[in-house]
């Protein structure tokens, strides 16, 4: 009985789904209201934004350098250099970009996001903010969902950008590559696809980054430690959910 | 006209309301009494539907309050007022923000009139020109009497107090039981007050009904309360520590 019963058996599992899918439908729904809700949407962009970019620009550059470094290591002897910038470029673009991007931003925003809502939630704001006839999802979850969404992919065209760079950076500085070199093998095997598809995936974890913080922000219960507990999850829920989405979107987005 | 009837809730194992009935007339003021985590403030989220009950009603002007659809409770909630008992003050906002929130959110003001009416709020509770201010700038007692001029802010036709007065010097809180009596008296308000505070109590209420495990045990006008000798209700008053009320 205790199992089923307990906070993490198969029927509080079950009924987190369920709230999960209602809070989720609620969301979509309050949609209907984005064009009177812009101000609120910047306001959680630009909050974001200015939390992440440095955050995104440092991330992206190492990750560019070590797999321009990684990928001249495994060339060497096989491949000819001039198809380096051709592998860097696609592993970025597709993979490294968008699903490192996400990972951090899920520590940094999705925790922030849970925090904020958390404490919100434990401080009785949330209810005060339904008893004014207020709907929180349409006024704390709905502008954070859009928000996540476009920042995401936003970042990600940056990390694209620095990720490149930095690869390029580790190719001309320690691996004695040209310059045209690289960037022709880069040019040769672009596929605006690949860049496209990138994005489409980022909108897709910023959608999940931004909705497991409200979730289970609106579930913290119980002080601060409950505050803590949240964000843990949130945190997690998220990284894990990223790359099984990244696993799915991977199957529809590029056949085999 | 609010009817609760058979109210019941639970919170695990522990039942909180155990089949509450109480009625209360449209401008009535009553002040729920009642010893810490006996349920006060369980009951005061009900008549705001922000707690759903296991069973039983709250009837509102003939409707279920429980029972309405979203769009019918939002316009419900535009009725009433909330102070929660620790303020619950938007974090992110400043004071000015808060007390013009249901305005601009919910009544959608234009910001002109929403600024005069948060002015004047502000005023009512003696805190003129704090507005530019952040709650975490100002002081427990001050969170308090914001939280009440946001309560007040879109002159609702009910009230719910979670403990007003607590927190207060005796002069502050004496300001706020006369601003509440005097926000009371404004044709049809309805208000229900939850208090540890016996002063504030006979200052504001039409009648006192005291909650004890789960029920209201004793119910009756300030006057009653003073001069009855129910056990309970004499224990709790005079602040005993022996007699029926069991102090874990
Ligand atoms: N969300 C909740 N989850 C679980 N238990 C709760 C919850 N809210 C209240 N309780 C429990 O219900 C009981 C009544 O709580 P309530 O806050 O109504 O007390 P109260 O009468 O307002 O006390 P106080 O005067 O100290 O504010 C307490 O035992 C409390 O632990
Ligand atoms: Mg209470």
């Amino acid at each position: 009985m205790d199992i089923i019963t307990s906070r993490y058996g198969p029927a509080a599992l079950l009924s987190g789904l369920g709230r999960l899918t209602i809070m989720l439908g609620r969301t979509v729904g309050a949609l209907r209201h984005l064009f009177t809700s812009l101000h609120l949407i910047t306001a959680q962009m630009y909050f974001m934004g200015v939390k992440s970019i440095w955050l995104v620009m440092v991330t992206s550059v190492f990750t560019g350098g070590v797999s321009a470094w990684q990928a001249g290591y495994q060339f060497k002897s096989y491949v000819p250099m001039r198809y380096l910038g051709g592998a860097v470029g696609k592993a970025v673009l597709i993979e490294l970009a968008p699903v490192l991007t996400a990972l951090v931003m899920a520590g940094r925003v999705g925790a922030g996001i849970a925090a904020e809502l958390g404490s919100m939630k434990v401080t009785e704001q949330i209810d005060a903010m339904e008893s004014m006839a207020v709907d929180p999802i349409r006024y704390l979850v709905m502008p954070r969902f859009v928000a996540g969404i476009i920042m995401l992919t936003a970042l990600t065209i940056v990390a694209d950008f620095i990720a490149v760079l930095g690869a390029m950076g580790v190719a001309l500085g320690f691996m004695g590559m040209e310059y045209e070199t690289f960037w022709n093998g880069f040019r040769q095997f672009f596929l605006m696809r690949d860049f496209v598809s990138g994005l489409v995936k980022a909108s897709c974890f910023g959608a999940i980054i931004a909705y497991m913080g409200c979730y289970f922000g609106f579930a913290a219960e119980g002080g601060a430690e409950g505050v803590g507990r949240c964000t843990t999850h949130a945190v997690v829920s998220a990284a894990v959910l990223i790359l099984v989405a990244d696993y799915v979107m991977a199957t529809l987005l590029f056949q085999i | 006209m609010i009817t609760v009837e058979k109210l019941q809730k639970r919170f695990g194992r522990l039942t909180v309301l155990d089949g509450l009935d109480l009625e209360i007339a449209t401008g009535q003021s009553v002040v729920i009494i009642g010893q810490s985590g006996c349920g006060k403030s369980v009951l005061l989220k009900h008549f705001a539907a922000l707690l759903r009950p296991d069973s039983g009603t709250v009837t509102v002007d003939g409707r279920n309050i429980f029972a309405l659809s979203r769009d019918d409770l939002m316009s419900y909630r535009r009725q009433i007022g909330v102070l929660f008992q620790f303020g619950a003050l938007f974090d992110s906002m400043t004071v000015a923000e808060n007390v013009g929130f249901a305005l601009k959110e919910s009544l959608h003001l234009k910001p002109a009139k929403s600024r005069d009416i948060v002015e004047e709020k502000l005023a009512l509770v003696g805190l003129p020109g704090i507005g530019d201010k952040m709650p975490a700038e100002i002081s427990g007692g001050m969170k308090k009497r914001v939280a009440l001029a946001r309560a007040i802010a879109a002159e609702p036709r009910i009230l719910l107090y979670d403990e007003p007065t607590t927190g207060l010097d005796p002069i502050t809180a004496m300001v706020i039981n006369e601003l509440i009596v005097d926000v009371n008296k404004k044709l049809g308000v309805t208000s229900i007050a939850v208090t540890h505070d016996m002063a504030s109590a006979y200052k504001i209420a039409d009648r006192i009904v005291m909650l004890h495990q789960g029920n209201i045990v004793f119910d009756g006008s300030p006057e009653d309360t003073r001069t009855t000798s129910d056990p309970i209700v004499r224990q709790f008053i005079n602040g005993l520590s022996t007699g029926p009320i069991a102090v874990h």
